[in-house]
């Protein structure tokens, strides 16, 4: 049917730039992720929902090397790898901005950002260059929210910190940054301003990864909508070949009326 | 705190700068100034007090040699307070090491170099110690260096004999806390000191200039540089001058050895904790321990560091104390030793949840309660008196601390 919604991608959507196949986790006796796969596209917002406890988390902190799959194949730009660490995720340039922001309050901006990854001139801390790039990343993201990038994280708002925490991962020449529930705390205009800057990353051609329980959000931003239904990936299909209320039934059910999509995969639950 | 129309030229007027510092004040971000006051406030009742008996110049280097290892303790502890973590055995550690000093050189006849090497490696090793069981085996601070405070207590004992010391011979040893250095030598320090100042604020300036950074103007480099000078030039000149009761018997005058001792600790420790990538990391985990791990910094590895480093302090901070009273005995680190270094620490602004301190706040806060022993103890006031207007202070210190977390985090959300 669509392009993109099985095993094999057609041509026409070009390759994905990260992709899984059959990725199997369980934690203990409790089986998460079943066989799931998914694809994420340079220049594509994919936006990945499902209910509480469907796996979401679980699947991103398996691609960005928090913990291992059990099972599966994972590949980057066309080739197989290994992701054991964060820090083989960020080597691929894999970026994850966490649902709990992982930002450190008593830091300033640029310290937040170049965070593990200082950059540093004869082995030491190149304050100047760092505060330089923290500029002219937020500046090339259209950021004109924050004021000062010296200012101590614990007195921004939250969406001026979800704005530190994404710029922080695209400062890396990232290729896909994976954001999980970017808006969930977060007032409308907030909201507005960073799905716009969500969009704008995709725009700059990196592949992106959304986790959204707000469907406007979701068919906002999104090119595509991927469907985790109790550790199942019951659907990944474009934004536009599905309405609000399909999403919804896939969500809760795992199945939806109406279009022969999602019985392919559905067998699963 | 929304959108400011963007300045080409980032250039910050003394006027903003000042506002900047209103800012930080008003959202929590005391930094220095409850100490700076409280010292002032304090050398101003005392003076009123106890007039010259109090501000005369030998009472001033007195001052110095009360205050300078509790300075040195509470700088190693910040290291661990920063990471909301606490050393109860820091104070024995000083003690049991500043004991093995003493056995080298004096039982041993060791030249004092390498068995100081040895005595602040024992130090080290101690820190590895408690660093590996909090951090590997995630038993909290407080209970491992409780147990460390007890068993390093009984090892002191063993070191000493049951009511026995450890006499310090050595001449190097005993000079740092008993003698001062040469008047012109004094002199030379303090310069140094100034230019190494005024310099360092320089290259900083013209490197934000060159890069195009929001830079304050030049005034207010004028105006930190100038006041600096000025407090190091006074002190200079009232420890150079003659303190001795009789001259005829032996002159005293000079900066203490120890003041340089302890001002170049602090500016190395200030270095590292604000210039490496390892300082970052230790504000980093002290702020949130889950953000920096997942950040790829290796958490465990910066506590045990930060262990280490409150350890060895503790050893100078030991051998400063046994230097001051010629020997180490079993109550050497013991006693108020520990307490007054946390109590430093926290008077000067660090914070016990951690994420936030100087060392330079170690220092302030040893001014602080050395200020308090002295002047109190001048007055003819107990001891009884000293501890409670002590913890007192303490007490206002951490008060201080959480209500400026709460305005933080206030003025945190808008
Ligand atoms: N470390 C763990 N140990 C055991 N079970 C876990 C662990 N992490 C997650 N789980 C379980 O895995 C399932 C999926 O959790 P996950 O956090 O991935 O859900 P989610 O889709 O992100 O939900 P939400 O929308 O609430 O964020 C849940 O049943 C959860 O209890
Ligand atoms: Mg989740």
């Amino acid at each position: 049917m669509t392009a993109t919604e099985t095993e094999r991608p057609a041509a026409d959507t070009g390759t994905p730039v990260l992709s899984l196949r059959g990725i199997e986790k369980s934690f203990g006796a409790v089986h998460v992720l079943r066989g799931v796969d998914l694809d994420i596209y340079s220049g594509k917002v994919t936006a990945l929902v499902g209910d509480n406890g469907a796996g979401k988390s679980t699947l991103i902190k398996g691609i960005a090397g928090i913990h291992g799959f059990d099972a599966g194949d994972y590949s980057f730009e066309g080739q197989p790898v290994t992701v054991h660490s964060p820090r083989d995720a960020n080597a691929l340039g894999i970026e994850v901005v966490y649902q709990d922001l992982a930002l450190c309050d008593n830091l300033d901006v640029v310290h937040n950002m170049f965070l593990g990854r200082e950059m540093l001139k004869a082995r030491l801390l190149d304050e100047s260059t760092m505060e330089q790039r923290a500029r002219t990343t937020l500046d090339g993201l259209s950021v004109r929210t924050l004021q000062s990038v010296r200012t101590p994280v614990a007195a921004l708002s939250g969406g001026q910190r979800q704005t530190v925490a994404i710029a922080r991962a695209v400062l890396w020449n990232s290729k896909v940054v994976i954001l999980d529930e970017p808006t969930a705390a977060l007032g409308v205009a907030q909201t507005e301003q960073v799905l716009a800057l969500v969009r704008r990353l995709a725009d700059h051609g990196l592949g992106v990864l959304l986790i959204s329980h707000n469907l406007n959000d979701v068919f906002e931003v999104a090119d595509e909508i991927a469907v985790l239904y109790l550790g199942t990936m019951v659907a990944q299909v474009e934004a536009g070949e599905v309405n609000n209320s399909q999403v919804v039934e896939l969500i809760t059910t795992g199945q939806a009326t109406g279009r022969s999509a999602g019985t392919s995969k559905g067998e699963g639950a | 705190m929304t959108t400011t129309d963007e300045q080409p030229m980032r250039q910050q007027s003394i006027g903003d700068a000042f506002g900047d510092y209103l800012t930080r004040l008003r959202g929590g971000d005391v930094g220095a100034l409850p100490a700076m006051a409280g010292l002032v406030a304090l050398v101003l009742v005392f003076t009123a007090l106890s007039g010259s008996t109090f501000t005369n110049a030998f009472n001033f280097s007195n001052l110095i040699l009360q205050g300078s290892a509790i300075a040195v303790f509470a700088m190693g502890l910040v290291f661990v307070l920063l990471l909301g973590e606490i050393d109860l055995s820091a104070g024995y550690t000083g003690g049991v090491t500043a004991g093995v000093l003493g056995i080298l050189m004096t039982r041993h006849a060791w030249p004092w170099v390498p068995a100081l090497v040895v005595a602040l490696l024992c130090g080290t090793l101690i820190g590895l110690s408690i660093g590996l069981l909090v951090a590997r085996l995630g038993i909290p601070s407080f209970v491992v260096t409780l147990s460390y405070f007890l068993g390093l207590q009984g090892l002191l004992l063993l070191e000493t004999g049951a009511g026995g010391t450890i006499a310090y011979r050595n001449n190097e040893i005993l000079a740092i806390m008993n003698n001062n250095m040469p008047v012109w030598l004094g002199w030379v320090f303090a310069l140094v000191t100034i230019v190494a100042y005024a310099a360092l604020g320089f290259a900083r300036r013209v490197t934000r200039v060159r890069a195009g950074l929001a830079t304050p103007t030049i005034l207010v480099w004028v105006a930190k540089t100038a006041a600096f000078a000025i407090v190091i030039v006074a002190a200079t000149a009232y420890l150079s001058k003659e303190r001795s009761r009789n001259v005829f018997l032996a002159s005293l005058k000079g900066i203490p050895i120890v003041v340089p001792i302890v001002g170049a600790l602090l500016v190395f420790l200030t270095f590292l904790l604000t210039r490496t990538a390892w300082g970052r990391h230790v504000y980093a985990v002290g702020g949130n321990a889950e953000a920096a791990r997942r950040a790829g910094i290796s958490v465990a590895w910066v506590r045990i560091s930060c262990f280490m480093m409150c350890s060895t302090l503790a050893t100078v901070g030991g051998v400063l104390l046994a230097s001051r009273t010629n020997s180490v005995n079993p109550q050497t680190g013991g006693a108020e030793t520990l307490l007054y270094g946390v109590g430093a620490a926290v008077i000067g602004g660090t914070s016990l949840f951690g994420g936030k301190g100087r060392p330079l706040d170690g220092l302030l806060g040893a001014s602080v309660i050395a200020v308090i022993i002295n002047g109190m103890t001048l007055q003819g006031q107990s001891q009884g008196r000293v501890y409670i207007i002590t913890g007192a202070v303490l007490l206002l210190a951490a008060s201080v601390d959480a209500i400026s977390r709460r305005r933080a985090s206030a003025s945190g959300r808008v």
